[in-house]
């Protein structure tokens, strides 16, 4: 319990930091807030100090911060210069699309690269181990959007199997989701056959096989439980990764989530949304992390016992 | 000794004269490799005679021919403009890791040495663009400087300094109490001379694993960047701006879009593989294969720790 507060307690100065630098950037993006809110409305001179006055920017910076953080607290990110609709709810509403991909994403990466990793390190230097090694290197080195290119050219138009472009079914999820995981798919199978063989070697394997286990116990419940702990703790480090490629993946198959929705926030230069973006995504970056170190911590108790020492 | 013995001392040494062997190979391969990338960077005229802004009557011509990549819309040699776009990526990448690696060695070591207070500051300051996904920094970077090669190198650097920092911080940490620094502290070495006499030497070969696994992703997020319009505007040649406008014609003209993809998935393959190779040149045990995973950046108590 200890732990899990402690690791809680930790991530506190990290969010507040986020907060700083979500607020810190209508500050630094060149260019007046007041004036770009009324940009087009012919708005006069006072009426542009008006709105400065009264969006608190005349303030000192501390104080504009509170504010910001206080509106925070309660939920509002300020609103959208371009629709002038509130920017929470704006994000919230296309949260759900990002998420379906990112999750996609993450099960295509588990669902190919786990078996395969494992496979491939049971038999070293076999031909499925000499496949696995050739699939995760080219797919560690193709770009996720390149990849996208070549799977809607292949499975869109000469096959026609599959939409090119979202149209909001489940089958147009499956080209994104596969380019966006191929990636992490290969980084797990590198990962986990590294380990299995490592693993393999161990004493505690040794000792297991002596005590009469298994192939099939030591297995699952020895060599897959050890390679799963870098693997778990792999996916929390590249969840931001796979959040932001699936902003790139929504821009190149027109889906509305939030990576495209911030995407163009920033060609416009719509701060409050970009401003609230990096709060979503900082904040749910975080939480993986915190439950990743939560899962860690319960298939291999050491890790508590590092982390209360340091 | 026995004959069983023997064989086997001898097979084990034919083997480890096979894999030396196989390492010599190896690394003459990476370096003419390496120099071709790095004559690709300097001077790209040796490797096309044809100008990439050339535009010609032959449009959007299948590859093939007098051709060998293809044509685009307005018949500029797709060959032309995968050579020419190499220098864009190349210097992004490469200055951006560069930059990261000269401020995250720097922050790292203040990290490491100075005063409490100014340590508990620079760390926590790391640790929350640690929270940010590198292509987020770089995106609200662009955002406030605007387009362009250099900006993607500003943005490139400060995202990877985090990842930098992080690692060198926790080696200085570790570091300061050995023996020799602690010696050197007493002898009256002052903060600075440590640091560079001391401590620097032995962060080279951790900072050298960051640096050639650093290059690879780096260009994957060079080309995103310019993917997404935000680095070389068009007409001029870059892989990434180029594969985005060949996007719009895949259904017609494969190869606008492709030859670029290919150019780009070859220059991180090779990036990968010269990061192998430095890897088992200095560290044939494998013991830091973890900081490559660390430089990717992340949350530091979600690392595992190193195997001593």
């Amino acid at each position: 319990m200890s732990f899990v507060l402690r690791r809680l307690l930790a991530s506190i100065p990290v969010i507040i930091g986020v907060t700083i630098v979500a607020f810190l950037l209508i500050h630094l993006v060149p260019g007046d807030p007041a004036q770009a809110m009324l940009f087009g409305s012919n708005a006069s001179p006072e009426q542009i100090d008006e709105l400065r006055n009264q969006l608190g920017l005349t303030q000192p910076l501390w104080q504009q911060y509170f504010d910001f953080f206080g509106q925070l607290l309660h939920g509002d990110l300020g609103t959208s210069y371009v629709t002038h609709n509130s920017v929470a709810y704006e994000l919230v509403s296309r949260t759900p699309s990002t998420l379906a991909l990112t999750g996609t994403a993450m099960l295509v990466a588990v669902v190919i690269g786990v078996p395969l990793g494992l496979v491939a390190g049971l038999r070293p230097n076999s031909v499925v181990d000499n496949i696995a090694r050739f699939v995760s290197f080219i797919g560690v080195a193709i770009p996720y959007f390149f990849l996208a290119l070549l799977l809607v050219l292949v499975f869109a138009f000469h096959l026609n199997w599959l939409p090119a472009i979202d149209n909001g079914t489940s089958s147009g999820l499956i080209l994104p989701a596969i380019s966006l995981g191929w990636g992490y798919a290969a980084i797990l199978t590198r990962l986990i056959r590294g380990r299995v063989i490592d693993e393999y070697r161990s004493d505690y394997v040794r000792s297991a096989r002596g005590r009469g286990c298994s192939e099939l116990r030591v297995l699952l419940a020895h060599v897959f439980r050890n390679s799963s702990i870098p693997a778990v703790t792999m996916i929390g480090l590249q969840f931001g990764n796979i959040l932001t490629g699936a902003a790139v993946t929504e821009v190149i198959f027109g889906r509305a989530g939030v990576g495209s929705f911030l995407a163009t926030s920033i060609t416009s230069k719509n701060i409050p949304v970009v401003q609230g973006a990096i709060v979503l995504i900082g904040l749910s970056y975080i939480l993986i992390n915190l439950v990743v170190d939560l899962v860690v911590g319960a298939i291999d108790p050491r890790t508590q016992l590092a982390t209360a020492s340091a | 000794m026995s004959t069983l013995a023997i064989a086997r001392a001898a097979r084990a040494a034919r083997r480890s004269t096979r894999s030396r062997y196989g390492r010599t190979v190896t690394s003459v391969l990476m370096v003419i490799i390496l120099l071709v990338f790095l004559l690709l960077l300097v001077h790209p005229g040796l490797f096309a005679h044809t100008s990439p802004l050339d535009n010609s009557d032959d449009s959007l011509a299948a590859p093939g021919g007098s051709h060998l990549f293809g044509t685009d819309q307005l018949g500029r040699d797709i060959y032309s403009r995968v050579i020419y776009g190499a220098r864009p990526v190349l210097a992004a990448s490469l200055g951006g890791v560069l930059l990261a690696m000269l401020a995250g060695v720097a922050i790292g070591l203040i990290g490491g040495t100075a005063p409490r207070l100014i340590r508990g500051v620079v760390m926590r300051i790391v640790d929350v663009l640690l929270a940010l996904p590198v292509l987020l920094i770089a995106l609200i970077l662009i955002a406030t400087i605007g387009a362009g090669v250099k900006s993607i190198i500003l943005a490139l650097g400060v995202a990877y300094t985090p990842g930098f920092a992080r690692v060198v911080e926790a080696s200085v940490r570790k570091l300061r109490s050995i023996e020799y620094v602690q010696a050197a502290k007493m002898f009256g070495s002052s903060g600075l001379r440590t640091a560079v006499r001391h401590l620097l030497p032995n962060l080279v070969t951790e900072v050298v694993v960051m640096v050639s696994s650093a290059v690879g992703w780096a260009v994957l997020t060079a080309t995103t960047l310019s993917f997404l319009g935000l680095g070389v505007q068009l007409p001029n040649p870059d892989w990434g701006s180029d594969l985005a406008a060949g996007a719009t014609s895949l259904s017609t003209a494969w190869w606008l879009s492709t030859f670029p993809g290919i150019a780009i998935t070859v220059t991180i393959l090779v990036a990968n593989f010269a990061g192998d190779w430095v890897m088992t040149l200095i560290d044939p045990s494998g013991r830091r294969a973890w900081t490559r995973f660390r430089a990717l950046g992340g949350l530091r108590t979600s690392l595992p720790e190193e195997k001593a």
